[in-house]
């Protein structure tokens, strides 16, 4: 790792004047995009230098409470953006609650077999492999999940014809959601299945890419990103089939109803 | 035989009626005043309270998808869930013999289900719900995208199935109906049995 670059900030000043540039170009064409930039471009700089503090002291103090309380955060956050990109929700503790537990049934799970018996830093919680890790992992199963549950309540909503015209010719709850149980989880696979096959032929993925920028040799990078796309394949497909089996269960009853009163309105 | 008692459900009843073997109970009122609720109470759609029952089956003691073949229910917008008409049948030749009955071509399990006008959605959706062969069937306005001479034809149908002994209550708007089918009616308003 000898040969690793660090930047100054002088270096970021010049890189952000393409955005800048960007930022000019908008004003001059009146597209509007000029505030919606620089509030963006704001938040991420406050955002990651204060991640990067925070990064900082966490990996420096080595404490497991610490640790957990942070990933605790993470899931709370990521939950929130889970209910919040859906277009109709599970009215009450349940909107928020399915997709969380989902994600951190399946993302916990995950990160801990793979630290503990892969990575196996010592110890196995230590921040600068965990965080980082079950960050990737989280933000990928929140893509597919917040996905796959809004195309599935959208679904029911919309075909609520179809839906119930199964129910009354006989069929239980499950085969009558199928065709948009299944349409649900393709949804949210689709990302990861397409990040997947995209991966080292379209783009280099952003981790890789990092870690080969800061020495590493490249099939080294390229092992420990294959480590971590089979661990957000795996986190994701658990966390999406949970949050949809859990949301068509709350979407019927046990007496075989479509339970559209329990979706909250656009 | 069908009867119904003290069935309620939010915006209807209480309602209690009895419908006998091979018999055929109208059910008329202005629109919104609960009929479609109602037929969707009976199958157990809603959440409801009251308790319906058959000669042979009690609706709380059965599990509703066995009800619902038991007593099925034809709603005034019929579901499709694949491509092809003939996807959503399970006894295609026994349609099939059927299909002139009700005025369609012989060709029409193997249309679109995009290019079916309402009237033909209607018809298919009745005799889908027929290959179940329910005691008692329950129909919402299933003429009521059909030309004159349809109806008379699909009437037909059902006082055929009347003399099987099949129970059937439908909803319709047209008042020569229950006459011409031989009916009883109720009328519903603001979600009450008036008549």
């Amino acid at each position: 790792m000898n040969d690793y670059v660090s930047l100054t900030y002088l270096d970021l000043v010049f890189a952000s004047s393409f955005l800048v540039l960007n930022g000019a170009l908008s004003l001059w064409l009146k597209l509007g995009l000029e505030r919606k930039l620089a509030i963006a471009a704001a938040r991420m700089i406050v955002q990651l230098l204060l991640v990067g503090l925070l990064l900082k002291s966490l990996f420096a103090v080595v404490s497991p409470l610490l640790t957990a309380l942070v990933a605790l955060a993470m899931i709370v956050l990521a939950g929130r953006e889970v209910w919040a990109r859906q277009d109709r929700k599970l009215t009450g503790l349940w909107g928020f609650s399915l997709g969380t537990g989902a994600m951190m049934f399946s993302g916990v799970t995950i990160t801990v077999i793979a630290l503990t018996t892969q990575i196996q830093p010592d110890p196995w919680w230590t921040p600068r492999f965990a965080l980082p890790l079950f960050g990737m992992v989280l933000g990928n199963s929140m893509t597919g999940i917040s996905l796959a549950l809004d195309t599935l309540n959208t679904a029911a909503t919309r075909e609520r014809p179809a839906i119930e015209a199964q129910l009354l010719l006989g069929r239980s709850k499950w085969e009558a959601m199928r065709p948009f149980t299944r349409r649900a989880l393709r949804t949210g696979f689709m990302p990861i299945i397409n990040s997947m096959a995209a991966t080292g032929i379209v783009s280099l993925p952003g981790m890789m890419t990092g870690q080969i920028l800061s020495g590493v040799d490249p099939s080294e990078a390229v092992k420990y990103q294959l480590l971590v796309m089979f661990l957000i394949g795996g986190s994701t497909g658990l966390g999406v089939l949970m949050a949809v089996l859990g949301s068509v269960y709350r979407l019927t009853d046990d007496r075989h109803r479509l339970r559209l009163d329990r979706l909250t309105a656009p | 035989m069908i009867t119904v008692k003290s069935l309620r459900r939010s915006g209807l009843g209480p309602a209690d009626f009895t419908v006998a073997d091979g018999e055929c109970l109208a059910i008329t009122g202005p629109s919104g005043a609960g009929k479609s609720l109602l037929m969707r109470a009976i199958v157990d759609l809603d959440p409801n309270t009251g308790e319906v029952s058959t000669a042979q089956m009690t609706r709380s003691q059965t599990p509703a998808p066995e009800w619902r073949k038991h007593v099925a229910l034809l709603p005034s917008e019929t579901g499709w869930w694949l491509d092809k008409v003939g996807d959503h049948f399970t006894n295609p030749v026994e349609t099939t013999r059927r299909l002139s009955l009700v005025g369609l071509s012989p060709d029409a399990l193997n249309w679109e289900v995009t290019r079916l006008s309402s009237g033909e959605r209607h018809r298919l959706g009745l005799l889908r719900c027929l290959e179940g062969q329910p005691n008692v069937l329950l129909l919402d306005e299933p003429t009521a995208a059909l030309d004159p001479e349809t109806t008379l034809k699909v009437e037909d149908l059902l006082r055929e199935l009347m003399a099987d002994g099949v129970t059937i209550i439908i909803v319709t708007h047209d008042p020569d109906q229950p006459v011409r089918l031989g009916c009883r009616t109720m009328r519903i308003e603001n979600g009450q049995v008036v008549a």
